[in-house]
């Protein structure tokens, strides 16, 4: 995936923009319960780390996987299993789901990073469906019917999560750590090994990188932020299900990245974000929704392969130099 | 030990591997030359069933004017999506938006209409247009080390949630039953077990024409131009041979292939849209553990896991569901490139 714009922090101007970018994303969600519906921006925020931890990935790695859906819905069984099943208090719960999930990654990412290209989308889809019929036979996901009615509980024993708002500012400090943690990896000098094997892997291994590790270390964070994005949507639906695994979820990972920009650092956030929407409002078209995402995938590979971040991105490039 | 149960799971395991074994083998002559992996292929295996069971419904052509017939139509919608999406996938530009959204809801159109209770003439438009494509052709496949066949993936992915989507707007899930041909119906008493004589024909079917596929590659002169091809598509062009209309014929010949394992499906399983997105990703596990260098590898890889599937689900049900991708996983770690792959 060469074509993608990679962002790198060339100049002082793109830092300002990035800064300036956040500024209004931060202003825009702190604003959003009270626009829409509480619960609904819940779940927006958790598809759209969702979306950030699966572009670490394919923006900055350059490893398109076709199973996160793996990751994500083991993360939100578990989360579901632990709050319900064990009564643990929600932030252990969260972080039993995102535990599963690193785990998880780190088996897959052994077997996966073993080939490449359209061989790894393969495997991972695979292996994703392995994951899919473990939770359809296991006794604990509770098979068709998943888990249902998972207590919210209190924050630390004190907040109470019942109430939407602070569940809501929960839910977004969880996602605004995790944006920056990405932000802080994408940036660090690991990070740029990354992006360096994404251009030219064999470069990268003639200069003396263990290229291996860094693709299984870069697919563990992934793994295990969405599977914090998994863990957490268990806990604001109040379910678990086995959409969270099926194939149609790592489907939908991709586009959400395709359409808001592979890459970019706001991209998968915007991508989410539109995909979400569209679901939930236009719900009662039913297979509309999966022909126009389907359409939408033909059309952003077609001619729109930087997504909307990615033109935006681009157009205030040229605006700078020109 | 009950023989009679476990020759009947290895006979179903038999059949599950035709079903791979044809798939497979489609995957694997496309990706030769287009350097895609056909994502569609279960959609249109998917379409195959369905238009056998149109052409019976709506015209009363029976199975095996279907079996004729189905490979012939699909293929050509695969010539269609090859000509109007796959060729595209290199060029960007500014008017090629509009001109994809276009092109999307035009091929929307086609299908929603195509099962409408339209005349029969109407299938005419398709095949005209792709004669048309056909000979207005210019282009070379792309190089296999470029990054361009992940978007190859995504493309077909988006191909097959659109026509998933469309069968489904039309039909709901539930399944509708495609009746076995008179002259298959009956069982063979073959002493140590009963063969009904429909599933001994598939496999028979199936083996023959994955063999005939080996033969027409390996051993003919056409074959021969086309594993040239699949080396050094320039050198072949410069000899004179036409590579994109032959490009876009193999799309079409892989695509029947699914087609015409849908029509041999129909009679066994229920024709129902989701049909074909589960086996496909069973079939992209296959294709990892046989590797796409070979297509003996991708018929005896395809062959061979359906037998152990089988044997499976009589020794240790619980693992039937998940047996090829333990074996995949136990492949990677000892032979990355696959039984029958080369690198």
């Amino acid at each position: 995936m060469a074509t993608t714009t990679a962002a790198t922090p060339g100049s002082i101007g793109e830092a300002r923009y990035e800064r300036n970018a956040f500024i209004v994303m931060l202003v825009a969600m702190l604003a959003m319960p009270f626009v829409i519906y509480p619960n609904f921006a819940m779940q927006l925020l958790c598809f759209a780390l969702f979306a950030c931890a699966f572009n670490l990935l394919i923006g900055f790695g350059g490893l398109l996987s076709f199973g996160h859906a793996m990751f994500f819905g083991m993360g939100s069984y578990l989360s579901a299993h632990a709050a319900t099943a064990w009564g643990l208090p929600i932030e252990v719960a969260i972080l039993v789901g995102m535990a599963t999930s690193v785990v998880l990654g780190a088996v897959a990412g052994l077997l996966a990073i073993r080939r490449q290209g359209i061989y790894f989308a393969m495997i991972t889809l695979a292996l994703a469906q392995m994951v899919y019929f473990f939770c359809l036979r296991a006794p604990f996901t509770g098979g068709e019917n998943g888990i249902q009615s998972v207590p919210r509980g209190k924050l630390l024993g004190v907040l109470d999560l019942n109430q939407p708002l602070p569940m809501y500012y929960f839910v977004l400090a969880i996602f605004l750590a995790a944006f920056l943690l990405i932000h802080r990896i994408i940036h660090s000098p690991f990070g740029q090994v990354l992006k360096a094997i994404r251009e030219n892997e064999p470069r990268a291994v003639s200069l003396g990188y263990r290229t291996e590790r860094y693709k299984l270390a870069a697919f563990v964070l992934s793994a295990g932020l969405a599977g914090l994005a998994g863990a957490t949507k268990a806990i604001v639906v109040g379910n678990a299900s086995l959409t969270d695994v099926y194939w149609a979820m790592s489907g939908e990972v991709v586009l959400m990245t395709l359409l808001g920009g592979m890459g970019t650092v706001f991209g998968p956030v915007v991508g989410a974000f539109v995909i979400i929407s569209m679901q939930f409002y236009l719900a009662e078209l039913g297979s509309w929704v999966i022909i126009a995402q389907g359409i939408i995938f033909v059309v952003c590979v077609l001619s729109f392969r930087r997504g909307v971040v990615g033109e935006i991105e681009a157009w205030l490039r040229a605006r700078r130099k020109g | 030990m009950n023989t009679q149960a476990l020759f009947g799971q290895l006979l179903i395991g038999l059949i599950n591997g035709s079903f791979y074994a044809l798939l497979s083998l489609g995957l694997a002559v496309i990706f030769g030359l287009l350097n895609i992996i056909n994502f569609a292929h279960g959609a249109q295996y998917m379409m195959g069933a369905f238009v056998a069971y149109f052409l019976l419904q709506r015209w009363g052509l029976d199975y095996w004017w279907a079996l004729v017939l189905v490979p012939i139509l699909v293929g050509f919608t695969g010539v269609v999506v090859d000509r109007l999406l796959l060729s595209r996938l290199k060029k960007v530009g500014k008017l090629d938006q509009v001109y994809g959204l276009l092109l999307a809801a035009g091929m929307w159109w086609m299908l929603d209409r195509a099962f409408a209770g339209q005349p029969i003439w109407l299938a005419i438009v398709p095949v005209a247009l792709w004669i048309f494509l056909v000979v207005s052709d210019k282009r070379l496949p792309p190089k296999p080390d470029e990054p361009d066949h992940l978007y190859g993936l995504l493309l077909t992915f988006g191909l097959a949630l659109v026509l998933e989507g469309a069968f489904h707007h039309q039909f709901g899930s539930a399944g509708l039953p495609y009746s076995m041909p008179d002259k298959l119906q009956g069982v063979q008493n073959l002493g140590f077990m009963f063969l009904p004589n429909y599933r001994g024909w598939v496999i028979f079917a199936s083996l023959a024409i994955c063999l005939a596929t080996w033969f027409l590659i390996e051993r003919t002169k056409l074959g021969a131009y086309l594993r040239a091809a699949t080396e050094n598509p320039t050198l072949v062009q410069a000899f004179g041979v036409n590579v994109p209309r032959m490009i876009t014929l193999t799309y079409g010949f892989g695509v029947g292939l699914a087609a015409l394992a849908g029509v041999f499906a129909a009679p066994i399983y229920q024709v129902s849209p989701q049909m074909g997105s589960s086996l496909i990703i069973v079939v992209f596990a296959v294709v990892v553990i046989g590797g796409m260098g070979s297509i003996m590898g991708s018929i005896l890889t395809g062959f061979g896991l359906g037998i152990i599937e089988g044997l499976t689900k009589y020794f240790y049900p619980e693992a039937s569901s998940t047996v090829i991708f333990v074996i995949m996983a136990i492949v990677l770690l000892i032979r990355p490139q696959g039984l029958f792959g080369q690198r």
